[in-house]
């Protein structure tokens, strides 16, 4: 009972006081000249998790992609404003992406895991693709390790050298959670990592971004609201604007969100009225 | 109305199917028949002797394309060394670094290439090699894989093509670089195409002919080296078939016949990896 109180109350003092890990400021983001989000300003918490709601075509998911410079990738596509990190705009020049994104990991909406790798090296994939050598025990100790933290490794490990492919729907999304850990990032973006699972899938997965709050920070998209009442410390409500551009609406703890919400497009959101 | 407007939508309907079938029908009756002449004919002339021995003189009897399947072998593996690399990069940049523009353009080029007749390569190979080193196996080798190139080139970059973007940005999300995605996750991914196109490129170059004719020149001799002329399969089954000699008619037959092995081996080959690949 007291180690709940003291959770809670840590979350709490988290959410007030501790600096944020990382600080949106006025980003906008674009699909060559469309603008799919515009001026979104936002501190995200560390060891929280922050969902970020909203309906279809909102660019929750454009939102989420250029905090770890995934979105530049499209054809064309741009980032406006600051994103800062550990004390440093993720966009200033001479910062590489790659380097910003083994510190913020992503996990997609569909399991993606590389069909061509056994189990283990799925897991291990971002860093014996980034180095030019390594250590076959010490792989094999975070294969496991990391497995352990996606609540995988029970099910898997006499599945090892079978093809990541090989997997149920659920079991490969929990996979990309454990190979996005391996490269031990800070930040992990799950992009409605959900979406494509079945409801007890869904579950493990959710248990799983609970934990995984004791060490990591977490952005979630997601267009289910009761999963992100469920398990978002934070939540963030978009909606597209007159000129189709996203915009935040409204941000903040996800009990007053949900509860207490200030703006009324929320309010009509939440309550079920449109989207 | 409906009824009437139905009876000639009916003919219409069967008469094109009838015309599609027809035309089906035609493409497979003259494999077959080009097939079942080869084979028949060359099935009678071919012979352990004719894989093993050395070619003779017009007028004697027996004697064999040793030396004609050793120069194709060697060439074969010539044009691919040269092509293999040079295809494979340019697939993967058609597919993964090119941006729309200049990959349109690169693709164009390698189609037009693709598209040029062989002995037009050949006389290219003539002018720019030949004339200044002579005839030579490794003139022909680079004809031949001028042929090959837009082949390897083209079904790389389809096959790359097909490797989901989900994951490349699997990999790139995972912080690792563009070029390192490309060979650890995207080219494995492909492999069973790239392999594929490597080797209808294979059959293609084996049968070529004429850039041969400007280039490896024949050489009734066993290989002298990648400096001197070289002789080949389809060379020899062209002197043979147009000389007068019935020994050698007979052993163009019989070297036509296993050209067309060699190829439908290839393509029966391919078939089987690709369906194993998608599997």
């Amino acid at each position: 009972m007291d180690t709940i109180i003291n959770a809670e109350i840590n979350s709490t003092m988290l959410l007030d006081d501790s600096m944020p890990i990382l600080q949106v400021e006025n980003v906008s983001a674009y699909y060559g000249a469309f603008r799919a989000v515009k001026d979104v300003n936002m501190n995200i918490p560390a060891k929280a998790v922050t969902a970020i709601i909203g309906p279809s075509g909102c660019g929750k998911s454009t939102l989420l992609r250029c905090f770890n410079r995934m979105h530049e990738v499209a054809h064309a596509a741009r980032v406006e404003g600051k994103i800062m990190f550990d004390g440093n705009n993720i966009y200033s020049i001479g910062t590489d992406p790659v380097r910003i994104r083994c510190h913020i990991g992503m996990v997609f909406q569909k399991p993606n895991p590389f069909p061509t790798m056994s189990v283990l090296d799925n897991v291990v994939a971002g860093r014996r693709l980034s180095s030019l050598w390594t250590k076959r025990s010490e792989m094999e100790e975070l294969a496991e390790k990391c497995l352990r933290q996606a609540a995988l490794w029970d099910e898997v490990k006499d599945k090892l050298k079978q093809s990541g492919a090989s997997l149920s729907g659920g079991q490969q999304q929990r996979l990309c959670i454990a190979r996005a850990l391996a490269v031990q990032p800070e930040i992990i973006l799950m992009d409605e990592p959900c979406s494509a699972l079945d409801p007890i899938a869904t579950i493990k997965i959710e248990d799983l971004m609970r934990t995984l709050t004791e060490e990591y920070t977490i952005v979630v998209v997601t267009h289910n609201m009761q999963q992100a009442g469920r398990v978002s410390d934070m939540t963030a409500f978009m909606l597209m604007s007159d000129d189709r551009a996203g915009e935040l609406i409204e941000y903040g703890t996800t009990q007053q969100v949900f509860t207490n919400p200030r703006d009324k497009r929320t309010e009509d959101y939440i309550t079920g009225r449109f989207g | 109305m409906a009824g009437r407007a139905l009876l000639p939508r009916k003919i219409i309907n069967y008469f094109m199917l009838g015309v599609c079938a027809l035309g089906a029908g035609i493409a497979i009756i003259v494999v077959c028949l080009m097939l079942g002449y080869i084979l028949a004919k060359g099935l009678s002339f071919i012979s352990l002797d004719f894989i093993i021995s050395e070619s003779v003189p017009a007028g004697y009897e027996g004697g064999g394309m040793r030396n004609e399947i050793i120069g194709t072998l060697i060439l074969v593996v010539l044009g691919s060394l040269i092509a293999v690399p040079l295809g494979m990069l340019t697939g993967i940049f058609l597919s993964e670094f090119g941006s729309p523009k200049v990959a349109a353009t690169v693709r164009f080029a390698a189609d037009v290439l693709a598209g040029v007749p062989s002995i037009v390569v050949g006389v290219f190979a003539y002018i720019v090699i030949v004339s200044q080193y002579g005839y030579s196996a490794f003139s022909a080798g680079a004809a031949l894989s001028i042929i090959m190139i837009p082949v390897v080139a083209r079904t790389t970059e389809e096959s790359m093509r097909l490797v989901p973007g989900s994951l490349r940005e699997a990999a790139l999300a995972l912080g690792i670089t563009r070029w390192r995605s490309v060979i650890f996750v995207a080219i494995p991914g492909a492999l069973t195409g790239i392999v594929s196109g490597i080797m209808l490129g294979v059959a293609r170059i084996a049968g070529e002919t004429a850039p041969l004719l400007f280039t490896a020149l024949g050489n009734n001799f066993s290989f002298e080296g990648l400096a001197r002329p070289i002789s080949a399969l389809p060379l020899q089954i062209y002197n043979y078939a147009l000389s007068s000699d019935k020994n050698w008619q007979e052993q163009a037959w019989a070297g036509a016949f296993l050209l067309v092995m060699i190829v439908l081996l290839i393509s029966l080959a391919v078939r089987w990896m690709s369906r194993k690949g998608r599997a």
